[in-house]
Formats: C-alpha cells, structure tokens, sequence
C-alpha cells in the first residue's frame, strides 16, 4: 500500500479544482455541482461549499445514482452485485453548467453512464468533468475537464479514495 | 465501474417473486430499500430509465385488474421492458388451454419475466418450477399479493419511518383477502402487530395459526392503531351469506367520519383498492385527510419496478 495524496494533499487539489472550475465557468452563468455515489458526493458536497464561499452565491449540490444506467446490469460476468440508492438533485438542471464529481476516473464506464442518467433529468448548458484521481486505462472516449491528481497504474493495481465522511481519514492509496 | 470496495452487503438472489411469507425481514427492507431508488423516475422529465432495455415482460392475467396490471406494465415501461399484455378474456385459455402450456408457449417467444394473477392458489409457484423465466405473483388465489403487501409497508415506512412497534388494524373481508395475508407476513416480519378485524364469518380458518391478534368489533380496536387498512367487501367471491346485511356490515365494520372521530388523529387511512364507498368506508373517509389511498397507488409503481429490476439481477447472474 501506498499514499499517493494524504490529507493536506487532498485539501490542496480541492483548492486547485475549485479555482479552475472557477476560472474557466463565466460568472453570469449558473453552475451547479452533482457528485456520482458514493465517493463523489461527499467531493461533490466539499467543492460545492467552496465554490459557494469563493462565488459568493449559493452553488447547489446534488447526488447522482448510475446504477440503472449501468452497461453491465445485464452481463453475467459482474459478480459485485448493483445496489440501487437514490438520486437526489434539488434543483433543476436545465441550463446549467454541471460540475459532475467523481472520486476515480478509470474505464469512464462510470462517467458516460452519469452522462446518460443526467440527460434523463433536464437539458444542462455543459457537462463538466472534475474527479480526484486520473489512473489510466480508458475503455470509453472520454476525459476529465478537471483533474486533481494523475496516476498510471497498472490493471492489477487498486486506487483507493478514502474520505473521512466514510472511511474516517482523508488520502487515497495504491494498492 | 467494478464496486470499489468488498462490502459484505446484502445480495439479492430470487429471480421469483411469489409471496412474503418466504422472505426474511432483511429481504423485504432490501426490496423497499431498493424502491427508494426507483421513486424519482416518475417525477422527472424522462420516465424512463433503460436496465430493463430489451427484456419482455408478460402480464398473464387469469383474474380481472386494472390496478395491478396497469401498474406492472407502467413499472415495465419505465425500466424500458417491452410487455405482452395477456387475459383469459381474448385468450386461447377460453379454448381450453392450460396454464402450462400458456406458459411455455410465451416461453417460446423469449420472454423473461411472467407476471401472473391467478384464481388458484399456488399457481405462481407452480409456473416457476415449470419455465426458466422469472416469475412474480400479482394474487393468487387467497394466498398472496406480495407486490401490494410491499406497497402498503413501503406506504407506512415512508410516512412513519418505520414499522416497529406500529399497531396496525386490517379490517374487512379477510378470509377472502390475499392482500390481509401480504400485508400480515410483510408487517409483522418488520416488527409491526397486526389485528385483523371484521365479522367471525369472514376470518380465515387457519387465524390461530397466523401471527396476528383478532377482534370482532372494530370500535374496540380503531382508538389503539395508528394504521388501518380497510379491505374490500369482495361480493365476486363471497359465498353464502358471511353477514346479514349490506348496511349492517357497514354499521359494525364501515370506516365512517363518526367512527374516526375515536381515532388517533395521525392515523393512516388505507385501502388496496376499488373502494365499494358508502360500504367498508365513507367517501368523506376515503378523501379525508388521513388517507393514503393514492400514494399507495404511486408507491406501487415504484416498488414493482424494484421487483422486476432484482428478479431480473438475480436471473442475469444465475445465468
């Protein structure tokens, strides 16, 4: 096991994301952050809060379930069974710039089947991608607009987020 | 997309849904768990979500519905099954065929889930040892209506926050009602008391083998519960004469606006559908601020998408 970004590292990224998405996203336009379960609703609850503070104004939150639009529901092969949880986004989505949050970027399976779940719920201006971690090993065409911190494990390899709203501490590991 | 994390949660493995009874109090919190989830598909833009995408669904209906049936097949349509809509009516069945080979001939067009409502008991079972499709049971015979069951316990849960320790009073036509025997293991398993309630002639004979309190007068018990749930009077089954009257019934066992007035004024007023009204309850009862008679009908849509969703994981992964 290895520590790849420990507690004030995590604090640091969360800082630099914040500070980009702000930089790129035109003050005039509504933006609204949705973090996918689970890991990435809790990142998306931290980015949203400080994107409020830095703005000024209110930047909603909410939390995606993809368990439904998942593409292997059907294939006998996943063996980790899908639990399906609620989605809960308070607020429209429709014409929004939507900061979608997740804790790993890997296959981008998980990211295309947000995007499918999100274009069920309204019509955003932008979908916008902010994760954590970047490990390589895409399966699908897609890629973060926002990255934390960018890791080329191999397949074998776990990269694991740890939060302390879950798991009691902040860092993300190798293993 | 892999879970990240080895939980040791609870796995789902019925790919048939045939009654309460079997099921653990862990299994059904999971199913209404799991109907959360499905919830906000019926509020959104689109009403649609795709994990049944190329799946059929049969509704095999041998007994006349519209809830259920309309029920099962929006649930269908929203998790994108495409479903055959099958009654005795306009069926070979009026031809003579038997159910097995109903059964096996959908079969042979590759459906996938068989939602089957039938006047005899233990048809449901019957069917799922006999095809490879999953099955679920809308009501068969007196025994089971494992999908009302669920929605009625989802309807309390969400409202009360949970069934420990609630009194709950099921009031009617019980020896004739499969949903009083849905709802009894579904409440009880998650720590609710239930009471059935109506005329000795309408309790089922096998009562002191239930889990259940009985009581013959329903002024005795409506100021102690904080849910009833009133049966329909099932004229289409009744046999011989289980009361004198019409009005009779209604003046012991009617759910009325003066009979209310003794109940606890957060009481949740339910009812499984149609409602006779004037019969086992006012209109004003039935429209009254404690009824919970149409969320039952929107939770019902949720809870069966859940079912179909897990019988299908379930059969997805035995394969």
């Amino acid at each position: 096991m290895k520590i790849i970004l420990d507690s004030k590292e995590i604090e640091q990224v969360l800082g630099d994301l914040t500070n980009s998405i702000i930089a790129d996203t035109p003050p005039e336009l509504d933006i609204a952050v949705i973090g996918i379960r689970s890991r990435g609703e809790i990142l998306a609850q931290r980015l949203s809060d400080r994107l409020s503070t830095e703005l000024s104004k209110d930047v909603p939150c909410g939390t995606l379930d993809i368990t439904l639009y998942r593409d292997d529901l059907n294939s006998p092969s996943s063996n980790a069974q899908p639990h399906v949880r609620t989605t809960e986004i308070g607020f429209d989505i429709d014409n929004r710039i939507i900061i979608l949050v997740d804790d790993v970027l890997y296959t981008g399976r998980s990211a295309r089947a947000a995007m499918a779940a999100l274009i069920d719920l309204g019509r955003p201006r932008a979908i916008k991608l902010a994760v954590l971690v970047d490990r390589v090993g895409r399966e699908m065409p897609i890629h973060a607009d926002y990255v934390g911190y960018k890791t080329d494990v191999t397949v074998g390899e776990l990269v694991q987020v740890n939060l302390v709203e879950s798991d009691g501490k902040d860092e993300v590991v190798i293993e | 997309m892999a879970l990240k994390r080895k939980s040791k949660q609870f796995k789902w493995h019925r790919k048939h849904l045939l009654g309460l009874r079997e099921l653990s109090a862990e299994e059904i919190t999971y199913i209404l768990d799991t109907a959360k989830g499905f919830e906000q598909i019926s509020t959104r833009s689109v009403k649609k979500a795709p994990p049944l995408r190329g799946k059929v669904v049969v509704n095999l209906f041998f007994e006349d519905s519209t809830r259920t049936r309309n029920s099962f097949s929006l649930a269908a349509n929203r998790l994108s099954a495409d479903i055959i809509e099958f009654t005795k009516k306009d069926s070979s069945v009026s031809k003579g065929e038997t159910l097995l080979d109903t059964a096996k001939n959908l079969e042979a067009m590759g459906i996938d889930i068989v939602v089957i409502r039938h006047s005899a008991g233990g048809a449901p079972r019957f069917l799922s040892r006999n095809i490879d499709a999953c099955v679920i049971n809308a009501g068969d015979g007196f025994c089971e209506h494992p999908t009302q069951g669920l929605l009625d316990t989802f309807t309390i849960r969400k409202i009360k926050g949970t069934l420990e320790g609630l009194k709950i009073a099921i009031v009617g036509d019980v020896a004739h009602s499969r949903v009083a025997r849905s709802d009894m293991w579904a409440m009880t398993k998650l720590g609710a008391e239930v009471t059935f309630v109506g005329p000795p002639t309408l309790m089922p004979t096998e009562i002191g083998r239930l889990p259940v309190k009985v009581s013959y007068s329903l002024d005795e018990v409506i100021e102690k519960v904080d849910v009833i749930n009133m049966l329909r009077i099932q004229f289409e089954r009744l046999g011989g004469n289980p009361f004198p009257s019409i009005r009779e019934y209604s003046h012991y066992f009617g759910l009325t606006v003066e009979r209310m007035k003794k109940a606890k004024s957060d009481i949740l007023v339910m009812h499984p559908g149609p409602i006779n009204r004037g019969l086992e309850m006012e209109s004003e009862v039935a429209d009254g601020r404690n009824s919970v008679i149409l969320e039952q009908v929107t939770n019902g849509l949720a809870v069966r998408m859940a079912v179909l969703f897990l019988v299908n994981q379930a059969a997805a992964q035995s394969k």
